[in-house]
């Protein structure tokens, strides 16, 4: 076995259990912050895979899009949240933890299923494109996969104008979330009085 | 292109000597370009600091280091020590883990970028394909660590520090994605080689600065932002915030994050140089120089004097930005966080995108200009 091999399944072995448990970290912490983190350590070790697999521009997608830019808005807006505040207990929370598990384990059911039975294309490592994939990826973006990335542009430029519209308080005359009437005045004055009136 | 001066080829031929096998000698050479590099890039840090020191000295007219060496040259080594030996403190309510990730977290990910800093023709670690594209990605995680530090040390000047930080280089990466853009497409190559290749036809007359004065102008203001220095340096604002996400640091981790902002100015600095400066080019082709000595460009000391002269340029060039992002701290007020998201989305992203725009039609219109 040559060095670079071995280099290469100590680097796999390393990714994939800091997938696994970060991805269970992830769900299973009581704390949102600490789940935030460990959702960008997981985001880093799939880019890391990429990698191994050649694929070094997914693997800087990756990086840029997931952890640079989607992870950083959810631990942003953790922060800016920053309520410490009680749940509710739940009842029925045995029941519903119940129904949740078997759920999920259906689901990786069907998965390993559909992992054992699909007959996967091993591309040989010889004719892997490995740095060219770049342009590859750009000739295929902009020729058979036109449709779908315009669609998903699309979508994205919806989604920011329904954000938009949400945030601005101008555009609603009434407060989404406490159906209050709006103050036009300060967009960063907070929505809640901050002394309570005593008297 | 392939001339020049191929240190590790001649690095494994030299062990293979030895009666070393080639994987051997390869895992040999693999550590030392790093190291090199690395020590490079602290050398680097310790003359900014100086430097710094000196200069913000002259522009208040005092005279700054003085005692500590000739002219105070060994100052930031004893400021480094003095962090070096410092009680390394972690406040009683912080978050031990998250606190000590924290500046690990934003280090790392500026030293790694250094992988595609080339100093010449073969003077780089790697020459990766997507090249540049790793530099944006890799600074798109700093704000996670700024962030950490910000939330681990259960203070509110870190934690707005740290969402300040967060805010502003989101909004400037974009900008800066955006003129780097421009640069790749008159190039056809996201590597840093190939960028600086295609600005040596002509020397000086060839470099992009003269292609891309809006793109130069939009990267380096949104590199300072990057780099949170000033008049961007909301997020440690020390009239405002104590010192932002760094207040409750002490010691070696303190002295990461100081660390890490100083080999980011450098970082940034060579990458200004190297996309819009011609990077280890001389403002006069070397080939011109050859043919005017009557010499061939594969002569040992032109290869000799090509490699030294690449490096001298390529460091001289982003000393001299450093120079003028230093001037730019003492000659520029801070402006306020409205201000600066308002700078970031409503004037800087515009025009980075016109300036895309307008060079893409150009490179249609000139392709022998702007890249065919």
């Amino acid at each position: 076995m040559s060095i670079a091999i071995t280099t290469q399944i100590i680097c796999f072995t390393v990714l994939s259990l800091v997938v696994l448990i970060g991805a269970l970290g992830v769900v299973l912490l009581e704390s949102i912050v600490y789940s935030a983190f460990l959702l960008g350590g997981v985001f880093m070790s799939v880019a890391g895979l990429y990698l191994l697999l050649n694929a070094s521009f997914v693997a800087a997608a990756q990086v840029l899009v997931y952890v640079g830019a989607v992870n950083v808005l959810i631990i942003f807006a953790i922060m800016l949240v920053n309520k410490k505040e009680d749940l509710k207990p739940i009842n029925d929370i045995k029941s519903r933890r119940i129904i949740s598990t078997s759920i999920c384990l259906t689901l990786l059911s069907l998965l390993i299923r559909v992992d054992l039975t699909n007959v996967w294309s091993l591309s040989s490592p010889q004719n892997s494109i490995g740095e060219e994939s770049t342009i590859r990826i750009g000739e295929h973006l902009f020729s058979d996969y036109l449709l779908p990335f315009e669609v998903a542009s699309v979508l994205l430029l919806m989604a920011m104008i329904g954000a938009i519209v949400l945030a601005r308080r101008d555009v609603m005359s009434k407060d989404i979330s406490t159906g209050l009437p709006v103050d036009q005045e300060l967009i960063e004055k907070s929505s809640e009085p901050l002394l309570t009136n005593k008297n | 292109m392939e001339y020049g001066i191929d240190l590790e080829y001649s690095f494994n031929e030299f062990l293979k000597g030895f009666g070393l096998s080639s994987e051997i000698a390869h895992i040999v050479w693999l550590p030392l370009p790093m190291l090199l590099v690395l020590v490079a890039a602290v050398v680097g840090v310790l003359v900014t600091v100086w430097l710094e020191r000196k200069i913000s000295a002259a522009a208040q007219q005092r005279i700054g280091p003085e005692y500590a060496g000739a002219l105070g040259v060994l100052q930031p080594i004893a400021d480094g020590l003095k962090l070096l030996v410092k009680e390394d403190i972690i406040p009683d309510k912080a978050d031990g883990i998250l606190f000590t990730a924290g500046p690990i977290l934003v280090l790392v990910p500026v030293i790694l970028s250094w992988l595609i800093v080339p100093f010449g023709q073969n003077l780089l670690i790697s020459n990766v394909g997507i090249g540049i594209f790793l530099w944006i990605a890799l600074s798109s995680i700093q704000p996670i660590g700024l962030l950490m530090s910000g939330y681990a040390s259960n203070n509110k000047y870190s934690l707005l520090g740290g969402l300040r930080a967060a805010a502003q280089s989101i909004s400037y990466e974009i900008p800066l994605a955006l003129s780097v853009l421009a640069i790749v497409l008159m190039t056809n190559s996201l590597s840093t080689i190939d960028i600086v290749n295609q600005q040596s036809g002509a020397g000086i007359l060839s470099w992009n600065i003269w292609r891309q004065p809006v793109g130069f102008i939009v990267f380096w203001i949104c590199a300072l932002a990057e780099c949170e220095r000033l008049p961007f340096d909301l997020p440690e604002a020390e009239e405002e915030l104590v010192a932002g996400y760094q207040t409750e640091y002490a010691g070696m981790k303190f002295a990461l994050f100081y660390l890490g902002s100083y080999i980011n100015l450098i970082l940034s600095a060579l990458l200004v140089s190297i996309l819009y400066l011609g990077g280890w080019g001389f403002p006069i082709p070397v080939e011109l120089i050859a043919k005017f000595l009557n010499l061939p460009i594969n002569a040992p000391f032109i290869q000799v004097f090509t490699a030294s002269i690449g490096i001298v340029m390529t460091v001289l060039k982003a000393y001299l930005l450093v120079f003028i992002a230093i001037l730019l701290r003492w000659t520029t007020p801070r402006v306020r966080i409205d201000q600066l998201l308002d700078l970031g989305w409503k004037f800087l992203l515009p025009i980075s995108l016109a300036n895309l725009l307008i060079t893409a039609g150009l490179k249609l219109a000139f392709p022998q200009f702007f890249g065919g």
